[in-house]
């Protein structure tokens, strides 16, 4: 019989805590994460749903959902866990397996966001402001949806009101050890 | 008084209001300020979201770096970067360096989050010591956010559901801080730039319930939620259909304001939340 969307790996969990230790498998499902999550409104699986998936092998269900990517790593869930399950690591373990096994991601301005952050910080060894958020919006390919609603201008507005009150950098300042920074940020295997 | 230094890049951009009153108080409280030489950028949330290894290798190699120096302290004025550099320490310690070059920070300063720093007893002291214009009238509400606090395994603090620095701080220099229970709540961090619906709602309910508590400010430590709740206040405004109005100070702007030191005006003028009524009215700035 043919079951969609249930395939299981039976390995999942195995391979998922000799990453950590996560301690996913000491979850009793007692929701205090998902109580105290402030982002569960914008979520497909609550995070204790995230850790029940985990358990039980369902990897690509996960890989797939919203809510490892909409997950704000505030730390809320793995500070309340009675049982030391490091939550909020979990679901930054799940986006970069997510990344690595090229699964399209439910939230590709998320993911082009955090992307775009290491780029820059490859250009200077540190993040210059005044190139990330232009950078972003090529990536994430929200130039042209901004420039028809016209909500373009919103983004240039705030960035000279930024640079009239002195809080945009404008010119990159490399660091001596940038070639080092390029190197950690190699794509990691 | 020397001390070591990891300003974060931010600092020298969007929150050079928060550096420019950091070297401010610190100057007129005679701490010597030494940068860490060559620092690179923690990695923040982008790095542990989709790098684990480089976020703990880019913290580590700042850590290398701040073990040169001599200093026994190292002040990070930014949560993130503060948690970022503990949390590669806590990594490098238990052996999960991922073949990072830097040693256990063993021999390294003592790792500080700002605002614990100013809250310790020496330090209140020398704050209170310094006013010269008690900061009375001004009813605040103490924005922690999550990255000073948790987890506390990793920042050590005790008091994580309920942190007290800034409270301490605000008071010493004269301002009422106010009870409210959303000190710790996340402002959303960098959804705000990819999710801006979700950032609304993180922080529309922040300011909501700091005005309900009686708040006529925040005041913050970091300089995401300060951007946050400061540089999207109109826009966050707009999303609820109602007038907030909240000015959001850094800890260290106030306790320039209450030393008089000449460049509190000019700090305060880089916000997008005008400030200046408010203090108008309290006779704190004329």
């Amino acid at each position: 019989m043919q079951q969609t969307g249930l395939r299981t790996d039976f390995g999942f969990l195995e391979k998922v805590e000799a990453a950590g230790p996560f301690n996913a498998a000491e979850c009793f499902q007692c929701r205090k994460c998902t109580n105290g999550c402030p982002a569960s409104f914008a979520m497909d699986y609550y995070p204790d749903q995230i850790i029940r998936l985990a358990i039980l092998g369902q990897k690509e269900e996960l890989l797939r959902s919203r809510t490892i990517w909409v997950c704000a790593s505030c730390e809320t869930c793995s500070t309340r866990c009675p049982n030391g399950v490091r939550i909020a690591e979990l679901m930054d373990y799940f986006k970069e397996l997510a990344v690595k096994e090229k699964i399209a991601t439910p939230q590709p301005q998320v993911a082009a966001l955090h992307k775009t952050f290491l780029d820059n910080i490859r250009l200077t060894g540190r993040i210059f402001e005044g190139a990330l958020l232009p950078m972003y919006f090529m990536r994430s390919g929200q130039i042209k949806d901004k420039l028809e609603k016209g909500s373009m201008l919103d983004e240039v507005k705030m960035g000279w009101k930024l640079f009239r009150k002195g809080r945009l950098e404008l010119q990159p300042k490399p660091i001596k050890g940038r070639a080092e920074v390029r190197d950690i940020l190699r794509p990691s295997k | 008084m020397k001390v070591t230094y990891y300003p974060g890049c931010s600092l020298e951009g969007t929150a050079r209001d928060y550096a420019d009153s950091i070297h401010g108080i610190c100057s007129s409280m005679n701490i010597e300020l030494e940068e860490v030489p060559d620092w690179n950028c923690c990695g923040a949330t982008a790095a542990h979201s989709i790098n684990h290894k480089a976020s703990i290798e880019l913290a580590a190699r700042n850590l290398g770096l701040a073990g040169k120096l001599p200093n026994s302290d190292m002040l990070v004025p930014c949560p993130l970067c503060f948690n970022r550099l503990k949390t590669a320490a806590h990594a490098l310690k238990e052996g999960n360096g991922h073949g990072s070059q830097a040693s256990p920070g063993s021999e390294g300063p003592a790792v500080w989050d700002l605002a614990n720093f100013f809250a310790s007893e020496d330090m209140l002291e020398k704050v209170s010591k310094s006013v010269k214009k008690p900061l009375s009238g001004l009813k605040v509400a103490c924005y922690y956010g999550c990255m000073a606090s948790r987890p506390p395994h990793i920042t050590g603090a005790t008091d994580h559901e309920n942190p007290q620095s800034l409270d301490r701080i605000v008071a010493a220099l004269g301002a009422t801080p106010v009870a409210w229970p959303y000190k710790t709540d996340c402002c959303g961090a960098s959804l705000m730039l990819s999710r801006p619906d979700m950032g609304s709602k993180f922080v529309g309910k922040l300011y909501d319930m700091a005005g309900r508590m009686g708040a006529q400010a925040l005041v913050v430590s970091c300089q995401m939620c300060q951007s946050n709740l400061d540089m999207y206040q109109e826009k966050i405004e707009a999303d609820w259909g109602r007038r907030f109005a909240l000015p959001v100070f850094y800890f260290t702007e106030l306790i320039g304001l209450a030393m008089e030191h000449p460049g509190a005006r000019g700090w305060l003028s880089r916000h997008f939340a005008d400030p200046m009524p408010l203090l108008r009215v309290a006779g704190l700035l004329d």
